[in-house]
């Protein structure tokens, strides 16, 4: 049987989809049901005093739906942390999706204060899932400080570039003894399945469903091609070869 | 008296608890997390939590995000 499974929590799908940028949330709604996923990434943020807007819970039933809530938008390893306590009080889950973030063009990830972060709230009995470089010495540190899973990126949040660092990803996998989940990057199908080609345990992703032109279909395609992706991992793909190798026999032709 | 909510001043009829500032904001308590004087509330402390002039406190709920 195959299974996902994170800090003994096991998991139907091994898609993570999150809940920003959608147009609306009844097309939010339809996609999280068409990526069949199970686990679904909240942010942490002020509640609008003046209740101009819903609640997002009016539409995640937690019930059928595992919330990760982040930590984006913080710089530091104290605002992260406090960010993480937070969320732990709002969704009662010791859960995070740990950022801290080093750069605003680029989101990409301060490591050295994401490794602070990770220390403390492990320390603290948070299953610390943290958003980090494609980096294996970074992942290994993480690991190292009691991370329940490491979060390499494929590309810049957002970017839709697909996996950058296809040996780095592989590279990961190979060291690592936790769950490796391809966290930011995606574009399309393919690279969702490429992650799961190299090994990745699962993939996360936002901006590619929320993002495409019609969310809902896309949301069934990263369905399709986690789920693909996996299948030909454990499949064992055959080796790359130069030259051609003939399917049909080479004996029996005729008229030779 | 005068507290800090969520970065910005506001005035609250003392004395008061988080439970009741909740209520007063027409905000579910079992939605939000509140930090007060950079403290974690658990929830079960919102109605034991007095509110004091010049308090800073913190509302967050959950939104969309990746």
């Amino acid at each position: 049987m195959d299974t996902f499974t994170i800090a003994g929590k096991t998991f139907a799908s091994r898609l993570i989809v999150g809940t920003g940028k959608y147009a609306s949330p009844a097309v939010m709604v339809r996609a999280h049901e068409a990526s069949g996923a199970d686990m679904i990434t909240v942010a942490v943020r002020r509640v609008n005093l003046d209740r101009t807007t819903e609640s997002l819970l009016d539409y995640i039933d937690p019930s059928r739906y595992f919330l990760l809530p982040n930590t984006a938008g913080c710089y530091t390893a104290d605002e992260a942390i406090r960010t993480a306590r937070l969320g732990r009080e709002v969704g009662l889950s010791n859960w995070v999706k740990l950022e801290v973030i080093g750069d605003e063009k680029t989101l990409f990830p301060d490591n050295e204060a994401l490794l602070d972060a990770t220390r403390v709230l492990v320390k603290e009995g948070f299953v610390v899932l943290p958003y980090t470089n494609d980096d294996p010495i970074a992942c290994r540190k993480l690991e190292d400080a009691g991370a329940a899973a490491v979060m390499p990126l494929g590309a810049p949040i957002g970017s839709g570039l697909g996996i950058q660092n296809v040996n780095n990803i592989r590279i990961i996998r190979e060291f690592a003894r936790v769950p490796v989940i391809v966290d930011a990057g995606v574009g399309t199908a393919s690279d969702a399945s490429l992650a799961m080609e190299l090994g990745a345990d699962g993939v996360l992703m936002n901006t590619a469903i929320a993002g495409a032109q019609d969310p809902v279909a896309m949301a069934e395609a990263m369905k399709l091609a986690v789920r693909a992706g996996r299948l030909a991992y454990l499949a064992g793909r055959i080796p790359r070869k130069m030259y051609a190798n003939a399917s049909s026999p080479v004996e029996g032709l005729v008229g030779r | 008296m005068r507290i800090r909510l969520n970065g910005d001043p506001y005035e609250i009829a003392g004395p008061s608890t988080v439970a009741e500032l909740l209520a007063r904001l027409e905000i579910d308590a079992r939605r939000v997390a509140v930090e007060h004087n950079l403290v974690v509330l658990k929830r079960d402390a919102f109605d034991r939590t007095a509110i004091a002039d010049g308090d800073e406190i913190e509302i967050v709920n959950f939104v969309g995000g990746g």
